[in-house]
């Protein structure tokens, strides 16, 4: 944290200097973001440093941080950097703007595919998309003569030929630290199989035929996985492929400029990506689509949230995604897909195409159930169907708790 | 002593004493009640209610990117009702126990014990949580004495010339911040850590250190013996410079060992310091947090600390359980109470035997 604290500080005394150039005006207000910390983000508050006067704050802790900062009055940040799965208390708490008047005045150059519109009003601006989809060595696969894998009995062949052969420590990788990040797996491989989380009368409905096969599924994958997987996160799994220590994993697109980054990784040039595998034939994909973008305060008077506007049209700008292309899968006008980006774009244009990961309030409880109660049912304290039932139990109560169930 | 001197020095002055008294333990008791004991109350009475927003359900129409074009879709949601003032609008309820219920796990929890069935009620969170807890501060509990009292022992024998740097290094561990040492201690041994590596090379196997609940668990004793023993040295050391020597001195002529000595002359002059460590480091064990974090240990073994935190984090829909969180922090607390009863029980004792 600090030695990004550092490494902006640094940016922005650089962007200063050279404000002139790089942005088309001088910002006067002070414009304080908040956003998650991967390289698109960077990226994009870099560029926003370039006009002056902006302190921007990259922390993957946002997610908690964000409701609270932007309930203040006048709220903490006037930027917020957002996705489709956090952005959630912000508009029911209303502490978001609605941009279009914003939009009109100098949103010239935006597509219509990036404004973020709930019952008509813009809320957000996108400005990349994301999904978990397959990225592979393609030297390995090419070596062994496989086929890149289209479903997951396909990943378990191709895994054990992988295996067979030894050529690297562990054949696959896995987001599947206990919390977030193997609820959210669970949440890719359920979607895959079919299921409903919850009902409309907000009562869960994981306890079913599929959340037992996504389980089943899941262990079945572990068998090729480092032992250590329940500790591995987005960061570790990238480290695992950059260190040449494993051969396929589901993972995140906004990861996939670090395969190629000459300075960390040994297996430059020889990662390719493909479409997230299926589960059941004639489903989508097994993944959630998502998207990055941002907000600006509602908590903020008028010329605060025009300054911290155009600063973020700034950010979002063609020169940016041009410098930046291969952080992310830009929605910005301008954006060169690269060979990496077509595991994505296959992902997201697959028929049927993948449903967007379902932001609401009963999923925000559901997605800490799972996060909590389904490491049990991986260290075999638990069978599937009493996971799935403690997961239903968490879940009720917390729901209780949370008004959203008597 | 010190009386009479105050006394002559302020003479008649009980009124005065009164003030010059309020006014040195006022601010530190206008400190205790704003810091300490209203939090308590608020977390007493939160623990019995529960505050959440008013819900309806709307048809929400959101449109999300995908590539070249937009998809729109209406769905009914669950949101929460936001009044005239820009607020969400919450009602608070008195719930009873129920949060405590909650807590300990509610019908799992009863049909558990109910059966007899110990391994259904491990599974419980508060359960596992408590299990480990106990498990941790009991055992580490002994381990802590035992080598703060050895260092000190072999820093007061050792020759005056290295001391400096003894008790210098022998501090180390307990001036890290805590996350940090948990860290290091984490990497050595973690994935390809360099112990992994070298066991690996010793055993000629392939170790997962992290996909072993019961490693973990040693390791984060090991970090927390590791952490807290200097503490333990210095108190020990601080008392064993007031060793009467006249007594140990007979005890040699007496022909008294040096096992002997340390039995039945340093350990008994030390026993006050012995209660002493042993209460802190039951109150600050059974409060454990660091470890699972730093050995990212949730999956395996989780605190009633981590418990805690883990009810009042929010969600990524902004939810938190604001009430089971205070419930689980009381709960805690009067873990802590009994823990301490038996040790506070026998200073007490002694005090008024003294």
């Amino acid at each position: 944290m600090l030695m990004k604290k550092l490494a902006l500080a640094g940016a922005f005394a650089l962007g200063a200097s050279t404000a002139a150039m790089a942005c088309s005006f001088q910002n006067d207000v002070e414009v304080r973001s908040l956003s998650a910390g991967f390289e698109a983000w960077k990226a994009v508050t870099d560029a926003m440093a370039e006009c002056g006067n902006v302190q921007a704050e990259l922390d993957q802790e946002f997610r908690t941080k964000q409701p609270a900062a932007f309930a203040a009055n006048p709220s903490l940040y006037h930027i917020g950097g957002v996705s489709n799965g956090t952005i959630t208390p912000l508009l029911n708490e209303g502490t978001i703007r609605p941009l279009d008047d914003l939009v009109e005045q100098y949103g010239q150059n935006l597509a219509d595919n990036q404004l973020i519109r709930v019952n008509g009003n813009i809320m957000a601006v996108a400005m990349m998309v994301n999904t978990q989809h397959m990225m592979y060595r393609s030297d390995i696969f090419e070596d062994l003569g496989l086929e890149v894998p289209t479903t997951y009995d396909e990943v378990l062949e191709a895994a054990a030929a992988i295996q067979e052969a030894g050529v690297v420590e562990y054949p696959l990788g896995a987001t599947m630290k206990s919390g977030w990040n193997i609820a959210q797996d669970f949440v890719n491989m359920f979607q895959g199989y079919g299921g409903t989380f919850y009902n409309a009368d907000s009562t869960p409905g994981i306890n079913s035929e599929a959340g037992i096969q996504a389980l089943e599924m899941m262990q079945a994958l572990t068998a090729y996985m480092d032992p250590e997987y329940l500790v591995s996160d987005s960061t570790y799994v990238q480290q695992q492929f950059q260190q040449g220590k494993i051969a396929m994993a589901n993972l995140w697109a906004s990861r996939g400029g670090a395969m190629n980054d000459e300075a960390e990784s040994q297996v430059v040039g020889k990662v390719g990506s493909a479409s997230a595998p299926i589960a059941v034939a004639g489903n989508a994909p097994a993944t959630t689509l998502w998207w990055d973008g941002i907000v600006i305060a509602a908590n903020i008077p008028d010329e605060e949230a025009e300054a911290a506007f155009r600063v973020a049209m700034e950010g979002l700008d063609e020169e940016m995604v041009t410098a930046n292309n291969g952080d992310a899968i830009w929605l910005v006008p301008g954006y060169q897909p690269d060979e990496m980006a077509q595991g994505a774009i296959a992902t997201a244009t697959s028929d049927p195409a993948p449903a967007s990961y379902p932001s609401t309030s009963q999923m925000g409880l559901m997605h800490t159930a799972l996060g909590n109660e389904l490491p049990a049912f991986f260290t075999g304290e638990q069978s599937a169907e009493e996971t799935l039932a403690a997961v239903e139990e968490a879940y009720t109560a917390a729901a209780k708790e949370a008004g959203l169930l008597q | 002593m010190q009386r009479s001197v105050w006394n002559t020095q302020r003479p008649g002055g009980a009124r005065l004493k009164f003030r010059t008294f309020a006014a040195f333990v006022g601010p530190s008791i206008l400190m205790m009640l704003l810091f300490i004991a209203f939090p308590l109350v608020t977390v007493f009475i939160n623990s019995f209610q529960v505050t959440n927003p008013v819900f309806t359900t709307q048809e929400v129409e959101t449109c999300t990117p995908g590539f070249l074009t937009q998809t729109c879709t209406t769905e009914v949601k669950t949101i929460p009702v936001i009044g005239d003032d820009g607020e969400v609008v919450t009602v608070t309820e008195w719930v009873g126990f129920a949060s405590y219920a909650n807590v300990l796990g509610g019908e799992r929890a009863m049909s558990a014990l109910a059966g007899f069935d110990f391994g259904a009620l491990l599974r419980i969170d508060f359960w596992k949580a408590l299990r480990f807890t106990l498990t941790f501060t009991l055992f580490t509990l002994p381990f802590v004495l035992g080598l703060g009292l050895a260092i000190a022992v072999v820093v007061n024998n050792a020759a005056r010339h290295i001391k400096g740097p003894v008790i210098f290094v022998s501090l180390l561990p307990f001036i890290i911040t805590p996350v940090i040492g948990a860290l290091s201690i984490r990497w050595l041994f973690y994935g390809d850590g360099i112990v992994t590596v070298w066991l690996e090379a010793l055993m000629n196997t392939d170790l997962s250190i992290a996909a072993n609940g019961w490693a973990i668990e040693f390791l984060m004793m090991f970090y927390r013996v590791w952490h807290v023993a200097p503490f333990a040295f210095v108190i020990f050391y601080a008392g064993l410079q007031t060793v009467n020597q006249d007594t140990l001195e007979s005890a040699i002529i007496d022909g008294a060992s040096r096992w002997e000595r340390l039995r039945y002359v340093v350990i008994p002059h030390l026993m006050p310091l012995i209660v002493f460590i042993t209460l802190i480091h039951l109150m600050d064990a059974y409060r454990a947090f660091e470890e699972v974090i730093g050995f990212s240990s949730e999956s395996y073994r989780i605190t009633l600390q981590y418990l805690t935190w883990d009810y009042l984090t929010p969600d990524d829909a902004g939810n938190r359980a604001v009430s089971s969180a205070s419930a689980s922090a009381m709960l805690t607390m009067i873990g802590v109470v009994v823990l301490l009863a038996a040790p506070l029980r026998r200073t007490w004792r002694d005090h008024r035997g003294a």
